[in-house]
């Protein structure tokens, strides 16, 4: 047990005892009848909200090194995108399979006519590329090509917060309905992407330093 | 609570035994376990989630709605349930309007009317003869439920107060309690809940005030002690927990009209010709059922509502 523990770290624990044990909530609320009256349309919200709070907490992981210097969330970033991938993935096969019985041509005429879906279906499209080139071989492979690839995360989790939007009853952008959820993730996410802006990451990483440098020229005149 | 509907007269033979309530959520599970085989699957079957098993169906009777599908269980009826002053949530309302105060509840008709008047709900409930109707209820999120009612025509009630002819609409609205009913405090939205309709389409005979539900007093969740039932429009037409009626002589403001206009109209006829951004509006999900079913006009009421609409271009009053 002690091994175990000074083999994996914490947050390393945490990260997939998270990700796992909502997998094995669902599938025991699902076979115990907990899914509400309507147990298709949880699965697919259920499965997509935890798709959306991993791909937030994948965000996370930079500015948690640029602000507290705390570097280890940047090694678990690639369980936390594989694991908001695998919840995407389950949340579309649901769409496909049980919501629409794979009727194609409905869903064809379902993803061109609901903006909510187009713009949900371009958001896992281009996980697609994201996932599959997600391992160290490719990260060789792609060299310099491999960052700017996984860039298309700052384009995705945009998407991906306004297709949570879009599908709640209201409307986002006047700012009535059932908003306040996506509202909240939009805001992290409009955080979490600022953060990385060049000039605002370097004034902010520097921002502990400069405010003990001031600390210290205000207390050395006394010492003296 | 229950000595209040001791003088309705509801039929024994109207209530469902509780062995068959009993045998519906064995169904239910059965259902439910072949949606977990689909989901191992990855396919879904052809099965329809909604027939009963063979034996018992011939064996008691079963509330059925004109087209023969079965009602809801209570269960479902109750326990997931779109009512935004309690929460978003369907799965929470139940609990969140546990503690609602149903009694005492008045409910003022008022306006274009000859003798506006208030009612006590116990009075409301012994005035008229309450009648069973076993409706489907279409919500605008695709999925549907068939549900037996008790209730009485609002025409009933509108006739005793007398509509002056200046009267064209008819505007409900819903109990404003912030204490009762926490989610008004959401600033998303316009509170309290309000609704209308046209007179003639108040005054159909489909359209009734529903005071209950298989036999008991209306729960809670479903827009206790008294709620609007309009079968041929969409769920959220039907107001619950009613505290106003009145007649006006302009169309009033409605709750989702005033909340996204581009997505809700006044009318909200169920239309499977009409689409919606979010949901489709052509195919429905019926509860317990797992392969959709289509969609139909005016929610399979068209032969007594379509004329209400003549003339009107339904894509342009949705």
């Amino acid at each position: 047990m002690k091994k175990f523990f000074t083999r994996y770290t914490p947050l390393q624990i945490a990260v997939h005892v998270y990700a796992w044990s909502k997998l094995v909530i669902l599938i025991y609320q699902f076979f115990t009848h907990n899914l509400t009256a309507n147990p298709i349309q949880a699965l697919e919200q259920r499965t997509g909200r935890h798709a959306i709070t991993l791909l937030v907490l994948s965000l996370a992981c930079t500015p948690m090194n640029t602000l507290f210097k705390w570097s280890e969330p940047l090694k678990r970033r690639r369980a936390l995108g594989l694991y908001a991938f695998m919840y995407a993935t389950i949340h579309v096969m649901i769409f496909i399979n049980l919501d629409y019985g794979l009727a194609w041509s409905l869903l064809v005429q379902t993803i061109l006519q609901k903006p909510y879906i187009l713009v949900g279906a371009t958001g896992f499209l281009l996980m697609i590329p994201l996932a599959w080139t997600s391992f160290d071989i490719w990260k060789k492979r792609l060299g310099k090509t491999w960052k700017h690839l996984h860039q298309l995360i700052y384009l995705i989790a945009p998407l991906i917060v306004l297709h949570y939007a879009w599908g709640k009853k209201g409307d986002f952008f006047a700012l009535t309905g059932d908003i306040i959820r996506p509202l909240i993730y939009g805001l992290i996410v409009l955080l979490f992407l600022i953060l990385r802006i060049p000039f605002i990451r370097r004034a902010v990483a520097s921002l502990p330093s400069r405010i003990l440098f001031l600390f210290k020229k205000r207390t050395l005149p006394s010492e003296a | 609570m229950n000595d209040l509907y001791k003088s309705v007269p509801i039929k024994p033979s109207e209530i469902t035994p509780y062995s068959l309530y009993l045998s519906r959520r064995d169904f239910l599970k059965a259902a439910g376990i072949m949606t977990g085989s689909a989901l191992l699957a990855a396919c879904a079957p052809k099965g329809t989630g909604s027939t009963l098993p063979e034996g018992e169906a011939t064996a008691l009777p079963v509330k059925k709605d004109e087209f023969g599908d079965p009602a809801n269980s209570f269960d479902d009826i109750t326990h997931y349930n779109n009512f935004y002053e309690f929460s978003t949530n369907k799965e929470a309302v139940n609990p969140l309007s546990k503690n609602l105060k149903t009694h005492p509840w008045t409910v003022q008709v008022y306006g274009l009317v000859n003798k506006p008047k208030t009612y006590a709900i116990e009075d409301l409930i012994s005035a008229f003869t309450l009648e069973e109707r076993i409706y489907r209820l279409r919500c605008v999120e695709a999925w549907s439920m068939v549900i037996p009612w008790n209730g009485f025509p609002l025409s009933k009630l509108l006739k005793e107060v007398e509509p002056t002819s200046a009267a064209k609409y008819v505007r409900f609205e819903t109990l404003m309690d912030k204490k009762q009913m926490p989610a008004e405090g959401n600033p998303f939205y316009e509170w309290p809940y309000q609704e209308g309709l046209r007179l003639d389409e108040a005054m159909h005979d489909l359209t009734i005030l529903a005071t209950g539900l298989y036999g008991q007093p209306l729960p809670n969740p479903d827009g206790a002690p008294i709620r609007l039932v309009v079968p041929w429009k969409y769920g959220f037409k039907s107001i619950k927990s009613i505290v106003k009626i009145e007649l006006v002589d302009k169309q009033p403001n409605t709750f989702w009209k005033t909340t996204s206009p581009k997505e809700y109209g006044f009318y909200s006829n169920v239309n499977p010709n009409h689409p919606h951004p979010r949901w489709f509006q052509n195919r429905e999900r019926r509860i317990g059922e797992l392969q959709m079913r289509p969609t139909l006009m005016f929610n399979g009421y068209a032969d007594q509502v379509a004329h209400l609409y003549d003339g009107m271009d339904l894509d342009l009053w949705y």
